[in-house]
């Protein structure tokens, strides 16, 4: 592990690769803290100059430091104006609001920032000792239980989705999956559903695809509900100290939440959302009494968890991607699209193949996280003017960066008019409250999904692959178990709690 | 019916006509030295074909009920929403992407940042001419310098 380190130190410490960080984390703050502008909008803006860069190692540490700088901005914009652009912030505007109005938005913003620091760094020190150990065992994996575990990876994520969105989520992975099978494929050579137009003969655009579902919709709602970006007065930053008695209370809060929030960002479908929610719930559960009281009414303790919890997993959720090659997260899964079309493929050999990106990766994020902490906490008050910018000029420039981003990946204007046609779908089906990551991720996965089942079969020459490989068929049973578990479980709820009232 | 369960039908004339071209219509074309294999191009297309329609069904069918949740914006009441200013911007994107080649980024970049902002009901006419200046030129000249990618500036009929 050792000279891991020093190689990722030699690949990170290059003065292009720590301006990219630095220029990464303020980009990301900076944009992260519009609102309804979430981490994947932001990614998806910035992959074509990712991908423009070339190399791999130095487009990945400006995209994952984007991202530390989104999630950060986005919980400045929850403390500061209770409007959080990211569902992983929303926990954190709980207390973080309710501080703001007391004039303690600068004590506010420091606690932020400490938990954020201590959950990814804390977050980065368990991915450098986890993601080899997963790596190791990987390696052992055939293309039959690659099948099986992407199978496993999509059915967690839809599994994830909440109480009756499951099938909704599933659907979205297969329509991802069926769109995934539009183009010419490695396996065959033939062009499949172009429906005869040669625009299609390549399969639709990722980078477009990507913009489409997230980007484009967030813009169009901001226009459609102008309230989203209300802009509040922001307020006078100041005082930006915490006592000694509040840094006691929140550190058990960090120690817990950074361990408890990567673990969760590790399971495929959970990440940085669910993990502040748990990590709130949990840590007001365990509070005492007076303490408990305070929750929701400026508690640093609910602001921390919250907090930490969501950078611990944005980190974790790494471990699946750097290791297996299986996104867990609609972000990740945009980074596996840029590392894909620059020539990487993540998954157990990228530690042995390319270890120089496995590793600059990891020492940015501690090289990211000192940044946001340094750099970005002192500046705040002055990025913190970017929410002045009136939306009459920012949303026109929001679309202009979605149109540039599918333009500059293919360089062919026929994009632009899927761009606009995909956005408007994917604004019905977010109208129709059908979650949109998956689709993506079912997209990204869809190639590999195939390829792999492919070799599977022609190798066993049969669908036999499944009975006979026992790690295969125990794969398949814990997806078939994650998807219908939890409506089992909600049916026998909804099933119980009507016969109570029938009952009265 | 509500707005997701149509969904879930156009969903499933879509993978019904999908479905329609994995199972009847793709293996025709397959040279025979490619029907040895144990896999064809059509085979995991048809399975797909057939979840999805499963699924379609589950959600049309209404089987797993979630409780009724309003996002963000409440599709019933979209008139009560900036609609036409949403379909406008749409429109305008439209037109930025058949004018991009035509026109040339400078004048259909500008063109766009400025119709956005009159659009969403700005008239402050020179600040609007100002920054919308001051952008395309700092990205034209980012794109096409720094990044090196070939982006027209000037009207096809003004050379290059």
């Amino acid at each position: 592990m050792l000279e891991g380190i020093l190689l990722g130190l030699s690949t990170a410490l290059s003065v292009q690769n720590l301006l990219m960080v630095i220029g990464g984390c303020l980009i990301g703050t900076f944009i992260g803290m519009l609102p309804g502008l979430g981490p994947m909008s932001i990614i998806a803006i910035m992959i074509p100059v990712a991908i423009t860069i070339g190399d791999p190692s130095t487009a990945l540490i400006l995209l994952a430091g984007v991202y530390y700088g989104a999630i950060f901005g986005g919980s400045t914009s929850s403390i500061l104006l209770n409007a959080p652009g990211v569902a992983g912030t929303v926990a954190t505007s709980f207390d973080g609001y309710p501080m703001a109005r007391k004039g303690k938005a600068g004590k506010a913003l420091t606690i932020a920032a400490i938990a954020s620091f201590a959950g990814g760094t804390i977050g980065a020190l368990l991915l450098m000792i986890f993601a080899p150990m997963l790596s190791t065992v990987a390696l052992l994996f055939h293309s039959a239980e690659y099948f099986a575990l992407m199978i496993v990876g999509l059915s967690a994520i839809a599994a994830f989705a909440g109480t009756g969105q499951v099938s909704k989520a599933l659907l979205m992975t297969v329509l991802g999956l069926i769109m995934a099978t539009v183009g010419e494929t490695a396996q065959f050579n033939a062009p499949r559903f172009t429906m005869g137009l040669m625009d299609l003969q390549s399969g639709f655009g990722f980078i477009t695809l990507a913009m489409a579902m997230f980007a484009l919709p967030e813009a169009l709602y901001l226009v459609l509900n102008p309230s989203r970006s209300s802009q509040g007065k922001s307020g006078e930053i100041k005082d930006l100290r915490i006592t000694r008695d509040e840094a006691k209370k929140i550190t058990p809060v960090i120690g817990r939440q950074s361990i408890q929030g990567f673990f969760i960002g590790v399971l495929p479908g959970a990440g940085a959302t669910i993990a502040s929610f748990l990590g709130y719930a949990v840590e007001r559960n365990i509070a005492n009494a007076d303490e408990q009281k305070e929750f929701g009414d400026g508690s640093v303790k609910g602001l921390a968890a919250p907090e930490t919890a969501n950078n611990a997993a944005c980190t974790g959720s790494f471990v699946p991607l750097l290791t297996l090659g299986i996104p867990g997260s609609g972000t990740t899964a945009i980074l596996l699209g840029a590392l894909i079309a620059l020539n990487v493929t993540p998954g157990p050999r990228l530690m042995v193949d390319d270890p120089q990106i496995f590793w600059s990766v990891i020492i940015s994020m501690y090289i990211g996280n000192v940044i946001l902490l340094i750099l970005n906490l002192p500046l705040i008050p002055y990025i913190a003017k970017v929410l002045a910018v009136p939306r009459n000029f920012l949303i026109p420039f929001i679309l202009f960066f979605t149109l540039m981003g599918a333009y500059i990946g293919q360089n062919n204007s026929t994009e632009l008019l899927i761009l606009v046609g995909f956005g408007v779908c994917a604004t019905i089906l977010k109208f129709a409250d059908y979650p949109l990551a998956p689709l993506l991720i079912g997209f990204i996965l869809g190639t590999m999904l195939e390829d792999n089942f492919a070799r599977s079969m022609n190798l066993y020459d049969g669908a036999s692959f499944i009975w006979d490989r026992p790690m295969t068929l125990g794969l398949l049973v814990i997806s078939v178990l994650l998807v219908v578990f939890p409506s089992y479980r909600a049916r026998r709820a909804k099933a119980r709690a009507a016969g109570i009232a029938d009952g009265d | 019916m509500a707005l997701d369960r149509w969904v879930a039908l156009v969903l499933l004339g879509i993978c019904m006509a999908y479905g329609y071209t994995a199972w009847f219509t793709m293996d025709a074309t397959l040279p025979p030295i490619m029907k040895r294999l144990a896999v064809w191009p059509s085979s995991f297309p048809k399975v797909l074909s057939i979840v999805g329609i499963i699924l379609c069904l589950i959600v049309l069918s209404g089987i797993e009920k979630g409780e009724e949740k309003i996002g963000d914006i409440d599709y019933r009441r979209l008139g009560d929403y900036h609609l036409g200013q949403a379909l406008a911007l749409l429109g305008l994107m439209v037109a930025y992407a058949l004018l991009l080649r035509p026109a040339g980024f400078i004048l259909a970049t500008s063109g766009f940042l400025i119709g956005g902002s009159v659009l969403l009901g700005e008239r402050r006419w020179i600040t609007m001419i100002v920054v919308a200046g001051i952008a395309t030129l700092g990205i034209w000249y980012l794109v096409q310098e720094v990044l090196g990618i070939f982006l027209r500036p000037l009207p096809f009929f003004m050379g290059v």
